[in-house]
């Protein structure tokens, strides 16, 4: 007879893990050497397409809630041969993060996620003569800091927007012309546990607004760029808001459903939720063209930019695409669908509203100067190439701590 | 010729078989090579690849990870106090759930186990296990139109004079509860029903009031079950997201981490085993009170 091993089952599964452990960090420490030499370059990847060729048949994209509709779609699939998947997403990070698994040919990107992108390797340069509708775009949307990289163009512009102050007509009366209503504590008070706020690190940019409207002595000139001073005091404003949030929403379909159901009454939200609650015939409202659709201080806003994947197994059918969305149909379409100023100059020929374009102020520059188009905020201030701007990671840390 | 081949045939089987003859540890080896492979690499292996992970970092503009040792997560998760209060306001709702379940099982439970009749218990167990067949997804969606502003509860309460908890730590404490309470009945029915109603008969015929047979026998041969149940309550709440996302404003661990996997992995990572170290803790408490004597 053999003798029994001494050991207990208990200590033997120790060493088992034990044994797990010790591997796992070998492999993680031979990953870091493999990871951080193929880096090299400042951002961006791949090369541009020299020659448009025949559509893959498929194309995998990652789009804004109402940027990829059957509607569009559907003509672009018969004239081309490519057949669309899309995948919403919800915020700019969740974006970045789908675009980071590979699997997806294009996307949507807002001005705070493309340089993320670019710096991420995760998107390529756009040959814009491949692109013919790109001659007609809004020159104002060309060349970029957000969609334009060491002079290199990164994606085709689709249309631009401000973020919207929506409320329950029923609830909320008269109409707020001032952000106050949910920012400034003795008014949003009245709307406690009401008041609805995007779940975004972005929303700080908001509160950054706001004080530069109301706290001219902060200095403060650009909402995304921010020394530690107005940081901390627009970080601040948004912590006094808390107490009277009463959701932080992340996806355009859960405060659709909020403000059905009565929940929310007033908040920042996007065209897509208010024109989806209209048709519902839900008693919602938003600040009036009369007013530039906008409350008084201004608005953030996004501009964005189609971009391609280094990734990208169906380019032929991206490039397709980023020329059939700012085609001056499809972009006339896309635009009263979602309730945007269009990119594409043509565009305004093809709208079923007429005066679509001017009441979307889509041709006039000087408009766009009071929205604040979404972007990365950087470490470098672009002024006098300070350094001593908050970084997207203070953002982000902030806006958890702002949560609680 | 044929039976030549036949007894080739035999042979290599047997030899095959003969390769097993009087090694136990070979037989039970091969048995349990495909099921320890599973549990050891896919289980347990996922589980040290979280573990590394928290030691990395991200580059703060590409969010790409960065593969080198360091404990800056778990800097950020001990000095920052948000991340303790949400771990704390976590905990405390787990634990606050795992209360309430507690007090709204047993006495379904006992019913089930000791009064009801056999077609009664029967339904009983249809219908505890009934809400389990629809999605947890459903249900949360369903309690948030119940505590929507316009929704059932406060069309119920407004004419008394009250109004719901609306969005908040209390409607998630509500949800989880509801939620988890099937996992709690159970396994506190299937512990009443081991008690011999013998012990219970004995402790009357020896002239115990009912409360002190309740105490004195019932109680503490039930307990071990109460525990075991805590375990499924506690941790399903330690670890869920989408309730607190859906019904209320506030931050749990489980939102936390999710709101970090877009661009944080590794503090994710570092986060996701605050829990796991509760849990373990949890274990051993239950462990010392007797939770796993009859598994």
């Amino acid at each position: 007879m053999r003798r029994r091993e001494k050991g207990s089952p208990a200590r033997t599964a120790w060493f088992v893990v034990a044994g797990l452990v010790a591997f796992m960090l070998v492999l993680a420490g031979c990953g870091g050497g493999g990871s951080s030499s193929g880096t090299s370059a400042s951002g961006g990847g791949g090369e541009e397409l020299q020659k448009l060729g025949k559509g893959e048949g498929e194309l995998n994209l990652i789009s804004w809630a109402g940027y990829v509709e059957p509607e569009w779609v559907k003509p672009f699939e018969q004239e081309t041969g490519c057949k669309v998947n899309d995948k919403i997403g919800g915020t700019s990070d969740e974006m970045v993060n789908l675009m980071k698994t590979g699997q997806y040919d294009g996307v949507s990107a807002s001005g705070n996620a493309t340089a993320r992108l670019w710096a991420a390797h995760e998107v390529a340069p756009v040959n814009t003569s491949l692109v013919p509708n790109y001659k007609t775009v809004f020159a104002d949307l060309k060349d970029q800091p957000y969609n334009t990289f060491e002079g290199k163009p990164y994606g085709i512009p689709h249309g631009r927007g401000a973020n919207l102050l929506m409320w329950n007509s029923n609830d909320v009366k008269p109409g707020p012309e001032s952000w106050e209503i949910t920012l400034d504590p003795k008014v949003a008070a009245k709307y406690k546990g009401h008041i609805t706020q995007y779940d975004d690190p972005m929303s700080i940019a908001e509160g950054a607004l706001y004080l530069m409207n109301h706290e001219p002595s902060l200095g403060i000139e650009n909402p995304y760029e921010l020394n530690e001073e107005q940081f901390d005091a627009a970080v601040e404003l948004m912590k006094e808001q808390k107490p009277f949030v009463g959701e932080y929403w992340s996806s355009a379909e859960q405060q659709i459903e909020g403000f059905a159901n009565g929940s929310n009454q007033v908040g920042t939200t996007w065209q897509y939720q208010y024109f989806a609650l209209k048709g519902e015939n839900e008693p919602v409202a938003a600040s009036p063209a009369s007013q530039g659709f906008l409350p008084k201080e201004g608005a953030t806003g996004w501009s964005d930019t189609w971009m391609i994947s280094v990734h990208a197994k169906h380019p032929n059918c991206m490039y397709m695409w980023m020329n059939y969305i700012i085609s001056p149909q499809a972009n006339a379409e896309v635009a009263e669908f979602f309730g945007e100023a269009p990119a594409q100059e043509k565009a305004c020929e093809h709208t079923e509203n007429p005066n679509f374009c001017s009441e979307y102020h889509a041709e006039e520059p000087a408009f766009w100067k009071r929205v604040y188009y979404w972007e990365t905020p950087l470490a470098e201030c672009s002024e006098g190439g300070e350094t001593d701007c908050m970084d997207y990671n203070d953002w982000v840390r902030a806006w958890t701590e702002i949560k609680g | 010729m044929a039976t030549d081949a036949v007894v080739v045939k035999r042979s290599a089987g047997r030899r095959f078989a003969g390769l097993f003859h009087g090694r136990p540890r070979l037989q039970i080896g091969s048995l349990l090579a495909a099921p320890m492979a599973w549990l050891v690499i896919l289980y347990l292996g996922s589980l040290v690849v979280l573990l590394v992970t928290a030691f990395w970092t991200v580059d703060p503009l590409s969010g790409s990870v960065i593969k080198e040792l360091s404990f800056e997560n778990f800097e950020e998760l001990v000095n920052v106090p948000v991340y303790r209060e949400i771990a704390w306001r976590t905990i405390r709702t787990a634990a606050l759930v795992t209360l309430t379940d507690a007090i709204i099982a047993f006495p379904i439970a006992f019913y089930m186990a000791k009064v009801a009749g056999r077609k009664t218990k029967a339904l009983l167990v249809v219908a505890v296990l009934m809400p389990l067949w629809a999605s947890y997804l459903v249900k949360i969606i369903a309690w948030r139109a119940i505590l929507a502003e316009h929704g059932v509860l406060n069309w119920a309460l407004n004419p008394i004079g009250l109004h719901g908890p609306g969005q908040g730590v209390t409607s998630v404490w509500l949800v989880m509860s509801y939620l988890w309470l099937p996992y709690m009945i159970l396994p506190i029915f299937a512990g009443l029903e081991r008690i011999p109603d013998s012990l219970i008969s004995a402790s009357e015929d020896l002239g115990a009031h009912p409360f002190t047979t309740f105490r004195r026998v019932i109680l503490p041969l039930a307990f071990p079950a109460v525990v075991a149940g805590s375990i499924f309550t506690f941790s399903l709440t330690l670890g869920d997201y989408l309730a607190p996302k859906l019904v209320s404003n506030e931050q749990f661990i489980g939102t936390s981490i999710f709101d970090s996997i877009t661009n944080n992995q590794p503090f994710a990572a570092a986060f996701a085993l605050v829990p796991i170290v509760v849990v373990i803790a949890y274990l051993g408490v239950a462990r010392k009170l007797g939770a796993f004597e009859h598994v």
